[in-house]
């Protein structure tokens, strides 16, 4: 499988020349960074070319870098990855697209993929990633009135406020939270030398 | 003359065929939907960001409860991902183990599926037959990991321990007297595997019932034929997979074109539709039952000739086993950094994606070598299915809208995650 997704890299190197700014093959997946101004021809190049034919747009999932390794990351802080499925070649391809800075802006591929719909109100909602030129940008998961993008890392496990029943004012009201923040098992950061080999051979 | 108006209409979030919490805010022209908008999110636990914050065994649990009707398919997603970053391949009675729930899982979901749907269409018998079989089911769930529903049985390495030999009985009590006892013990003397058995038996005799019942029936057919139609072109750009996708006529199923485990070992086929509407979901979806209950006897035959561990002898990230522990320090050793910290992943992102009963399931991954994902992505079949309600129901009236909802299978511990 490997060997098949290294010919589609180098297809799609040749055919997208500058567009595609990164490139590697990992745990036999085919991953591409776009250029983040050229993402809308790449992506209707993509579905519509024979070659690539991917007809579905399986995923679309905002990432937030800024504590990556711990600290270790110096690209920009979010990214957004977008799987793609060829049912008619069967293959896959993961395709991601860097914003800039802490509010970024993307281009919309709802018109390429009626699927992005939903997914992009969700990455919207989840990290503050704009969609410029989606219909109806609208916050999805979280409540009405929610403050904030909770799946950024600077916010907090436990969220800002609570909700509870109000029996004097005889309604639901807000409040910050009462629990305390607590960290049961710590997040470790391990160089783990069964992994090195695997790491400089596939990347 | 008395004056047209339009409506906006409020259905849910307690609408018992809302099948859970879905808020949809219907705008109609008289009795047709001009407009759907579905409100999700009344489920949000926020499952992505908790499992951000434990070590990667320690979220196994949480799979389960995402899509409560399909749980150990959910779990075989997650470990999928774990293993494939990890670089490791399953001892193979543990495969098969894992081929054969996913098959019952996938039983179990579509009982729950086909009786709901039913019910809100107006059928009741149906849903009673369905919940009497789901209970063989979910004995099965109990014997094999002492759970009903939330099974936490599958594990990065194999599956947690191996089938009972012998099947849990029932015991005399205030309620049951030694008759009823006798009569339901009655196929619980042997193992689990001959309990299982006894179920593939019986049970294509079942779905003969359910179908004398629902296929043929004037109507079913006037409720669901022609309803919700999707064609294989819109299907495609909607994201649609699983039964959705192949009741619009693409035949498309993970088992098949990218087999994980062990399917590629196995007969079955895959059904699909012609016309892409709601009836043809249901053809598609009962014949599933039938190619899984076929699958699970193909299991069974083998795992009863094939004794072997389950779980990997690799114990930077597999439990060591209890007496193994008492006498063995290095096992002492593993055990408490398995459970006070966990393993970790090389650093790097991976996707892995099963066939769950529901569509495609899958697991984006981001590591960066801690013993914590540091982004996991779920990747719902209902969440996109349901993305599509707008443009299944626009123009239908609203009796079809609960028909559309029963046919995309929709249960929002999976949409909302």
């Amino acid at each position: 499988m490997s060997e098949y997704y290294q010919n589609l890299i180098e297809k799609l190197n040749t055919r997208f020349g500058n567009a595609i700014t990164g490139s590697s093959v990992q745990f036999g997946e085919a991953n591409i960074v776009v250029d983040k101004a050229q993402l809308l021809q790449v992506a209707t190049a993509l579905r519509d070319e024979a070659d690539f034919a991917f007809e579905e747009l399986i995923d679309l999932s905002g990432v937030d870098y800024s504590e990556y390794g711990d600290g270790i990351w110096e690209g920009p802080r979010f990214a957004v990855a977008y799987h793609l499925l060829s049912i008619k070649h069967n293959h896959r391809l993961r395709m991601k697209v860097f914003g800039d800075d802490d509010m970024p802006v993307l281009d919309s591929v709802v018109n390429i993929w009626s699927s992005a719909n939903w997914y992009e109100r969700e990455a919207f909602d989840l990290f503050g990633i704009v969609f410029d030129g989606h219909p109806d940008l609208r916050r999805i998961l979280t409540d009405y009135g929610f403050i904030g993008h909770p799946f950024r890392k600077d916010f907090p496990l436990t969220g800002h406020v609570e909700m509870r029943y109000d029996p004097e004012k005889r309604r639901v009201i807000y409040q910050p939270v009462t629990i305390e923040p607590r960290v049961n098992q710590v997040r470790v950061v391990r160089d783990d030398h069964r992994y090195s080999d695997r790491m400089t051979e596939e990347s | 003359m008395s004056e047209i108006r339009n409506y906006t209409l409020n259905f849910g979030p307690q609408h018992p065929a809302a099948h859970g919490v879905l808020r949809l805010v219907l705008e109609m022209d008289g009795e047709v939907i001009e407009r759907a908008d579905p409100h999700i999110g009344l489920l949000h636990r926020g499952t992505e960001k908790l499992a951000e914050s434990k070590p990667f065994n320690q979220s196994i649990p949480y799979m389960d409860r995402l899509d409560y009707v399909s749980m150990m398919c959910n779990e075989h997603g997650y470990v999928l991902a774990l293993e494939k970053m990890l670089g490791v391949e399953v001892p193979l009675r543990a495969q098969y183990i894992r081929v054969m729930f996913d098959e019952i899982t996938r039983i179990l979901n579509h009982m729950m599926w086909l009786g709901t749907h039913a019910l809100d269409v107006g059928a009741m018998t149906v849903f009673l037959y369905c919940f009497r079989e789901r209970e063989d089911l979910m004995d099965m769930y109990e014997a094999v990991s002492g759970a009903r529903m939330h099974a936490a049985y599958y594990r990065a390495g194999g599956v947690y321990r191996d089938l009972p030999d012998q099947m849990p009985q029932y015991e005399l009590s205030k309620w049951k007297n030694e008759k009823d006892v006798k009569l339901l013990n009655e196929n619980r003397q042997g193992s689990l595997l001959d309990f299982i058995e006894d179920f593939t038996n019986r049970f294509p005799g079942y779905i003969d019932d359910y179908e004398t019942l629902l296929t043929d029936n004037r109507i079913w057919k006037q409720r669901t034929v022609g309803i919700g139609v999707v064609s294989p072109e819109r299907a495609k750009q909607l994201g649609f997979t699983g039964p959705m996708l192949r009741g619009s006529g693409i035949e498309w199923d993970l088992r098949k074109k990218q087999p994980y485990e062990v399917y590629d070992k196995l007969k079955f086929d895959i059904p699909v539709g012609v016309n892409g509407d709601c009836y043809d979901r249901y053809l598609v979806r009962v014949e599933e039952l039938r190619q899984s209950n076929r699958l699970i006897k193909q299991c069974i035959d083998w795992l009863r000739r094939n004794p072997g561990p389950v779980i990997l002898d690799d114990h930077k990230f597999t439990a060591p086993a209890r007496e193994e522990m008492k006498g063995n320090m290095e096992a002492l050793i593993h055990h408490f950094k398995l459970f006070t910290e966990g393993y970790t992943l090389p650093a790097g992102e991976a996707y892995a994606a099963i066939e769950h009963p529901k569509g495609e399931f899958g697991i984006y991954l981001v590591a960066d070598g801690a013993n914590k994902p540091y982004r996991l992505k779920i990747r719902a079949p209902g969440f996109i299915h349901l993305a599509a309600m707008d443009e299944m129901t626009r123009g239908h009236m609203l009796a079809d809208v609960v028909a559309v909802i029963g046919s995309m299978d929709i249960v929002f511990g999976d949409v909302d995650r």
